[in-house]
């Protein structure tokens, strides 16, 4: 399906961030992830995840360390920091917004809300 | 195996002579086309198969290169792309600057005769200097970004307030407030030229810092074409006189367009060498920082010891305030080239050193300074310095502050520049009111 890319590149920053919540990681399994959780939907590309990382890094939501792990080459791991995690709030603030609104008025989508567990 | 190896080094290359795009980031995306190719060879390709797919995954390398560009726009400042938003502009463009220059010089030229300088000297002609010549300086920029009308319209508004507000205002003879006026003019001009350089909007953050560099690069490129500008004069002068040629007229004619139309070449220039050439202004700026750095911290050892008591007079502020704007360009130059995700470096305890020095000077100074004008009263002199120390003080201050946070690892990079771009607008609006409110302030005089 193609998805909008005004939409692809709204919700990059709220995945990426929520990722990193969970744990730390590099730029490919992120982008493995995104992959997974859209069902193969969102197939983002190189030059979109990683100027996005490098942007989050300057904004200090990030911090990246090169490391090597135990079977691999070295890779540059990121990790959420608290402003970060401020900025993963506020996007999802934002994101309910709008859901709540969308699901307003779609009929038949009562779904929606009731699946991001705010019925 | 071979192959893919051989094949994953081309790619490399290929990669790493992308604009806006580091050793760091091309390590990253190695790597990340690498974790594809072992997926996929892992689901049953083969490496050929793996290689192609995964390259084609990473995505065209234009999209690439924009993409890391409008992220890093810094890094552009030596290299090729423009931003997406920008149309690519023709190499050269040396015709429309030479258009540009050679208005901004016959304008003058036509100012010069009418004022009669140099056998009279009306004040309206030294008072308009900038008028003269800095709307063709913005007329440049609004012509090269391809502006709409309502732009150039909101150019030309600040340009004919100024030439209104100087031209209409009651002068008095002799007025130090007159002026002031005059000086401060070009300044506040030039913050307008910030409008079309920046492309028609004052927002962005990234452009501001743009504008800040081809300032300081401006100004070493106006500088070398003075110096070469003198070199010619004389040469021509020593030529030309034992022949008989009256060298006074030819200078009278030559100068005031030379300079002038300079501004508008020295502009061509940073432009068009912005692509090829390492920026002057940061290597000067890494030359001078330590010895600013010793410089201050001793003189302020010295005061500090001695105390300001018989030194301090009217020169020694005007001094500390020209000290003060070389320290702020010192620590806007050192910020401009800097990699923005780079940590703390020695040149950045350097420049704090320097910072605070200038700090701990201007502050010493400052107080003797109240006391003087609690003594002897306000003029517009006093308080025109007086303002331009407060301005500069509050930025140091800030840049200090955030500065030792930045070392100490507890804020980002980023705040120090957001800082700098952030109190532009200050400045502009000082030079503005050194314009419009000190005069009627002090009565025209």
């Amino acid at each position: 399906m193609h998805i909008d890319k005004d939409l692809v590149a709204a919700s990059a920053t709220p995945l990426v961030l929520a990722i990193l919540a969970d744990a730390e990681s590099y730029g490919y399994a992120i982008l493995k992830r995104v992959r997974a959780l859209s069902g193969g939907e969102l197939e983002w590309t190189d030059g979109m995840l990683y100027p996005l990382l490098h942007r989050l890094q300057r904004l200090g939501y990030v911090t990246t360390e090169w490391r090597t792990p135990p079977e691999g080459r070295r890779r540059k791991y990121y990790a959420l920091t608290d402003d970060g995690r401020a900025a993963l709030a506020e996007q999802q603030q934002q994101w309910l917004a709008v859901t709540r609104a969308l699901n307003d008025v779609w009929p038949g989508s009562g779904g929606l809300l009731t699946a991001l567990g705010e019925a | 195996m071979e192959g893919l190896e051989e094949q994953i080094a081309e790619w490399r290359a290929y990669v790493a002579n992308a604009p806006a795009v580091n050793g760091h980031d091309v390590d990253e995306l190695e790597d990340h086309l690498r974790n594809q190719i072992a997926d996929l060879t892992a689901a049953g390709l083969t490496p050929d198969e793996g290689f192609l797919i995964a390259v084609k995954r990473v995505g065209d390398l234009d999209t690439l290169s924009r993409e890391f560009a409008r992220e890093h726009s810094g890094r552009l400042w030596k290299q090729l792309l423009r931003a997406d938003d920008e149309p690519a502009r023709s190499a050269s463009g040396w015709l429309e600057a030479f258009a540009f220059g050679a208005a901004a010089a016959v304008a003058i030229q036509v100012a010069r005769l009418a004022a009669g300088f140099p056998d009279d000297e009306p004040t309206w002609f030294a008072r308009n200097l900038g008028l003269f010549v800095l709307p063709f300086l913005a007329a440049y920029f609004a012509h090269r970004r391809g502006l709409d009308v309502g732009a150039w319209l909101v150019t030309a508004v600040p340009f004919v307030v100024a030439a209104v507000v100087v031209n209409v205002y009651p002068w008095g003879d002799d007025s130090d407030t007159e002026v002031i006026a005059a000086l401060a003019l070009p300044v506040a001009l030039w913050f307008v030229i910030a409008y079309p350089y920046m492309g028609g909007s004052l927002r962005s953050h990234e452009r501001r810092m743009d504008f800040v560099r081809f300032t300081g690069e401006w100004f070493i490129y106006y500088v070398l074409i003075a110096l070469g500008g003198g070199v010619l004069m004389g040469l021509t002068a020593g030529i030309f006189e034992p022949a008989g040629v009256d060298v006074d007229r030819v200078a009278e004619w030559v100068l005031p367009s030379g300079a002038a139309g300079a501004v508008v070449v020295a502009a061509w220039l940073v432009e068009s060498k912005q692509r090829v050439v390492e920026n002057m202004a940061p290597v000067l700026t890494m030359l001078f920082t330590p010895l600013f750095a010793v410089m201050l911290a001793c003189a302020a050892v010295v005061y500090a010891v001695t105390g300001l008591g018989g030194a301090f007079d009217r020169d020694l502020l005007s001094v500390l305030d020209a000290l003060l704007v070389v320290v702020l360009g010192l620590v806007l130059y050192g910020m401009s080239a800097r990699e923005p995700s780079a940590s703390p470096q020695w040149m950045d305890r350097i420049q704090l050193v320097a910072v605070l020095g200038a700090l701990v000077l201007d502050l010493m100074v400052l107080g003797a300074m109240i006391a003087r004008i609690g003594d002897l009263g306000f003029t517009p002199n006093r308080t025109a310095a007086l303002g331009l120390n407060l301005v500069l003080l509050v930025n140091l201050a800030g840049a200090a502050w955030l500065s030792a946070r930045f070392l100490a690892g507890r804020s980002g990079f980023h705040r120090l520049e957001r800082w700098q771009t952030s109190y532009l607008p200050v400045f502009a609006l000082w030079a503005a009111a050194l314009i419009v409110v000190l005069p009627p302030l002090f009565g025209f005089d």
